[in-house]
């Protein structure tokens, strides 16, 4: 057959492309399995990185991780339309993002400039404790709470941002924020990762005044502006990143709003004495 | 054959480097190189993508049909690429998340497709793939050279290793804010081929 006859070519082309996409899916299905154990570790040290109980990047085996992750942190599955724990699930198996995309276990989200489209019925809570549980946490009836740490979502300007924020038992006052995967542009939204800027989140308070009765909040005041102005509430904008910034703001508002976490807020927020 | 394999595989180095003469692969050397570590990741991938590819299109040179050539080739190199990423995924997941997006972009790295249509395309697949690991070595010594001044001025350590003990640690050394931006790289690959081009004079361009 001629090599420039259409019929080789066509061959040819189906040829090449079955072998390619053999290839790339066979790859991709066999380290599917370690590939999402690192995505696991990942959030496991993200949460712990949030929780300030690990820095960023500091050496540590799976192992190591694991072990300091049961000792220091509890999951509670919150059924987001009461605002109460839902003692029904098992919080070590339930995944959110998962039931988030699942129709039987989520809801369309009212229009939000977050960008979030369905939200799951239930949520799930990380409890940190302010000394290591004997054992593991979830069964430690000594738990001391130390901080909460909400899971958040939301677009930015190419990709959803997914990350997690912790605040102080008050739910008012935030005591971090860590994005764990992101595809903004390196260098200018992709600054969110950016110590120096996740700096600033530590002691803001996400709604009102330090003290304030929690049935007093409305919306999150807390928010990624350009001009600072109320020094309690506003952080510092990155630089040729407005529309990622502007992501930030409103995904904090509305995962910590009504449709997010705010009934459980509401419920457990204890006022500072 | 033996001494023009060799000068197949150590030509790309110094006398014939792609980012060097060629001026290729220049935006990922930007990108990757504010650290040793990403770098040396980078060029282990590239160079395996590069020899993998080399050695794949010269075996199908005689059955690729010229006039779909570039696409035969793309797809094997995107392929391999995207077969390289998984690995990093798998193996290598803090690194790979750091390369982002630059280990897909090996795909559009002019390196690989311009030694696959300039080299494997002609010759025999032992030879394309010597040339695809040579020009793959040229890329990293470069990005290893450029790395290494990168992090060593930008953030006074090597491979992450404290070397000069930073100033706001307690240390004595005041880090260079410009190494670890874009542009330091750009002056870096132009004194590489400045002193490349001096002491070869014959790789001076006319004007």
């Amino acid at each position: 057959m001629q090599r420039n006859s259409v019929a080789y070519i066509l061959v040819f082309c189906a040829a090449i492309c079955l072998v390619c996409s053999i290839v790339v899916s066979s790859t991709a299905v066999g380290l599917k399995e370690r590939q999402d154990a690192n995505k696991v570790l990942d959030r496991q040290k993200k949460v712990l990185s949030v929780a300030s109980l690990m820095e960023d990047g500091a050496l540590m085996t799976a192992e190591e991780v694991d072990a300091l992750f049961k000792s220091r942190i509890k999951a509670v599955v919150v059924d987001l339309a009461t605002g109460q724990v839902d003692q029904g699930t098992d919080p070590t198996t339930f995944d959110q993002l998962k039931a988030q995309k699942d129709p039987a276990t989520s809801k369309a989200a009212d229009k939000n400039r977050a960008g979030v489209t369905r939200v799951p019925n239930k949520g799930l809570v990380y409890q940190v404790s302010k000394a290591p549980c004997k054992g593991s946490c979830n069964k430690d009836e000594s738990f001391q709470l130390d901080q909460y740490i909400f899971p958040v979502e939301g677009k930015g300007l190419w990709s959803t941002l997914y990350g997690f924020i912790a605040m102080a038992p008050d739910c008012n006052q935030i005591k971090g924020l860590t994005f764990y995967e992101h595809k903004e542009t390196p260098g200018l939204g992709g600054e969110v990762d950016n110590p120096k800027w996740k700096a600033q989140w530590p002691g803001k308070l996400a709604f009102g005044a330090l003290g304030s009765a929690p049935s007093t909040w409305g919306d999150t005041q807390v928010a990624v502006v350009k001009a600072k102005k109320k020094p309690e509430h506003d952080i510092d904008a990155l630089a040729g990143a407005t529309i990622t910034g502007n992501g930030v703001t409103y995904l904090i508002r509305f995962w910590l709003g009504e449709n997010g976490f705010g009934k459980y807020i509401h419920n457990v927020a204890v006022r500072p004495s | 054959m033996a001494a023009s394999r060799k000068s197949v595989l150590l030509d790309p180095l110094i006398e014939n480097n792609p980012i060097g003469l060629q001026v290729l692969g220049i935006c990922s050397a930007l990108a990757v190189t504010t650290k040793l570590e990403t770098a040396a990741v980078m060029s282990v991938a590239v160079v395996a993508v590069m020899a993998l590819s080399n050695l794949s299109i010269s075996i199908l040179r005689n059955f690729i049909p010229p006039s779909i050539r570039i696409i035969v080739q793309l797809t094997i190199i995107a392929s391999l690429v995207i077969m390289t990423d998984q690995i990093l995924q798998a193996f290598l997941f803090e690194t790979s998340k750091q390369l982002s997006v630059f280990v897909g972009l090996i795909i559009t790295n002019c390196i690989v497709m311009g030694r696959a249509e300039a080299f494997a395309m002609q010759n025999s697949p032992i030879d394309s793939l010597i040339d695809g690991v040579g020009n793959g070595l040229g890329y990293g010594l470069v990005l290893f050279l450029v790395g290494f001044a990168r992090e060593l001025f930008g953030s006074g350590s090597l491979f992450g290793v404290s070397v000069l003990p930073l100033a706001s640690e307690g240390g004595w050394y005041q880090p260079n804010g410009l190494m670890v931006l874009s542009p330091a790289a750009f002056f870096l690959i132009a004194g590489f081929i400045w002193f490349v081009r001096t002491i070869r004079p014959d790789q001076v361009t006319e004007d």
